[in-house]
């Protein structure tokens, strides 16, 4: 073998045996490795690169759409007007009368700017309303299942309805505040507070479920600390347990946010429909999912500009949160981990 | 501290049965034995850390200054804050090394001089010269030993009257452990140590009574730990009464 002719002669230095040619048991380079073997390997890697490339293309052809789209018609204009009227009618009155006519008497004739602003206010009402309103009893919930009563009925019973919950289709959601809440104020009952009441039982057993997990990879060692040190349970979950789990739980609480932002089939129902701002949880209101909703379905070139605008505003306050929670979360395990 | 009777449960299985012992104040005590003889079970019932366990029962009585911690009018929390403990794997929390050494004045609701609480609970630790430069980074950051010292200050720190640890040096290198041994000695001129071990010469160098439990198995299989004999360290190692601790100590068992 010409291989061994490389290796260094056996050695006599006092410390280390011979060195010992390697055989077909203790040669370790690669290509000792089975023909089988590597063409697993090879197959296993490109397999595994296809299925990367199948998960970012899509992903990539979104976005590159959505910006394309959608980017050209966003600016500051956009971001705070009202939504404009898509009926047509101004065109077709228009088409009837002279230049020096609409000149005289001031009439405008060049289509309205698209602009978005009800809608990002009624987004980030409902959706601010649902988190304050699910986040906190979702985590309570959580706490109460991995912490209180681990092992009680009425823990696996919340599990249970939170599993089931997360299995609704979310127009149901909507349907339930629809007649538990809207039909008894009549018309009035549309607003960002009913459209936060649905979203909020959408995102109950998503933050519920998924602070659970995280208090659950918190070890029980640290829970013991606490006992040994005088520590009441409930001193425990406060002080160690809950500040231990905090980035965990900001990450999932995130993501219920940003599924809830992006609904709308429970929102059709429940906060009925303006084109002007309201800054009031009361009221009809809009949302930026419900524009583009209906913007896409109208067809007219304008509705549709408003539709790619209003997704990519959307996508882009969802994108800003995700960062923002992350932010936040790697500050805060820092500090733990130093 | 006495145990008088001791036996532990976990739901039908018998743990330990029918130990008694005393503690001596201001002493340490060492408690060894081969492995699933219960002696980390003794131990933890020695400030009630059993009721944690699903299904654990305890009969017998353990007299702490002369009340049985296991009365139905005693407090487990006050138990705890009065007898610390210090586990096998250090548990230091998530937080600065200052807010774990101060965690235990916090639950107590002592306010007054803290900074200086916690740099005496360092510095009984042996732990104040290499962290005192950075209170304010996290306790994770620190070595395992440092970690295993923190935890020890941080029992410390609400100055508790004993100190049960449970294999506080399995995890460190021989240089950690010697400076917990060290620490041990010095401390145990104000409170009282029970140690479990399963190190005998850790056992032989750093306590002054120790205790033998073993292993019974019945006719079931089932394995039960009982206690063969206390006695003062050197008095136990240089001539043990009973044969099988003989035979654990000179290595020929466990």
């Amino acid at each position: 073998m010409t291989d061994t002719a490389l290796l260094p002669k056996p050695s006599t230095q006092p410390g280390f045996g011979p060195v010992l040619e390697p055989s077909q048991r203790t040669d370790v380079r690669a290509k000792t490795v089975s023909a089988g073997r590597r063409r697993t390997d090879k197959v296993a890697t490109i397999a595994l690169w296809c299925a990367v490339l199948a998960a970012v293309v899509p992903l990539g052809a979104v976005i590159t759409v959505l910006v394309a789209k959608g980017f050209g018609v966003v600016n500051w204009h956009f971001l705070t007007s009202d939504i404009p009227s898509v009926t047509g009618q101004t065109t077709a009155a228009c088409r009837d009368i002279t230049p020096a006519f609409r000149a005289k008497y001031g009439i405008n004739c060049s289509p309205p700017a698209p602009g978005m602003g009800p809608a990002i206010v009624g987004t980030l009402i409902s959706t601010g309303l649902a988190a304050a309103l699910a986040i906190p009893i979702g985590i309570l919930g959580a706490v109460y299942c991995n912490e209180i009563g681990v092992r009680t009925r009425l823990a696996s019973a919340i599990r249970f309805f939170a599993d089931v919950m997360i299995g609704v289709p979310s127009i149901v959601m909507g349907m339930f505040i629809y007649t538990a809440w809207v039909v008894r104020f009549g018309t009035n009952g549309r607003s960002a507070f009913a459209a936060a009441l649905a979203l909020a039982c959408l995102m109950l057993p998503i933050v519920l479920r998924s602070a659970e997990e995280m208090l659950r990879l918190v070890p029980d060692e640290l829970r013991h600390a606490n006992l040994a040190l005088g520590g009441r349970p409930s001193q425990g979950v406060i002080r160690v347990v809950l500040p231990a789990a905090l980035p965990g739980l900001i990450s999932g609480s995130l993501l219920a946010v940003a599924r809830a932002a992006g609904e709308t089939a429970p929102v059709l129902f429940t906060i009925g429909v303006t084109l002007s701002l309201n800054t009031s949880p009361f009221g009809e209101n809009t949302t930026l999912a419900q524009q583009i909703f209906s913007g896409a379905k109208s067809g007219l070139p304008l509705a549709n500009q408003l539709a790619w605008g209003a997704a990519f505003t959307l996508v882009a306050i969802v994108f800003g949160l995700s960062a923002l929670a992350r932010f936040v979360a790697s500050r805060s395990s820092k500090v733990q981990k130093g | 501290m006495t145990l008088n009777g001791l036996s532990v449960f976990y739901g039908e299985n018998l743990a330990v049965r029918d130990v008694s012992f005393g503690v001596a104040a201001n002493r340490i005590t060492a408690i060894i034995g081969p492995s699933g003889c219960g002696k980390s079970t003794v131990l933890r019932s020695l400030n009630r850390m059993n009721d944690l366990i699903d299904g654990c029962r305890v009969i017998g009585d353990v007299a702490y200054r002369g009340i049985d911690i296991y009365a139905p009018d005693v407090e487990a929390v006050e138990v705890r804050r009065r007898i610390g403990m210090v586990f096998q794997r250090p548990t230091p929390f998530p937080k600065s090394i200052y807010q774990n050494v101060v965690y235990g004045l916090k639950l107590a609701g002592i306010h007054d001089a803290r900074d200086d609480r916690v740099e005496h609970a360092l510095r009984q630790a042996a732990l104040w010269d290499e962290v005192s430069g950075r209170l304010d980074s996290s306790a994770l950051g620190l070595s395992g030993g440092q970690q295993q010292r923190l935890c020890i200050a941080r029992a410390l720190a609400v100055e508790p009257d004993v100190l049960l640890m449970d294999e506080p040096c399995s995890a460190l290198d021989p240089i950690a452990t010697a400076r917990i041994e060290d620490l041990m000695a010095e401390l145990s001129e104000r409170l009282t140590i029970v140690i479990v071990t399963h190190n005998l010469a850790q056992a032989a160098r750093a306590s002054h009574d120790t205790a033998f439990l073993t292993t019974e198995v019945d006719d079931h299989g089932n394995r039960t730990g009982v206690l063969v004999e206390v006695a003062p360290t050197d008095r136990l190692f240089a001539h043990p009464i009973d044969e099988r601790t003989e035979q654990y100590i000179t290595g020929r068992f466990g």
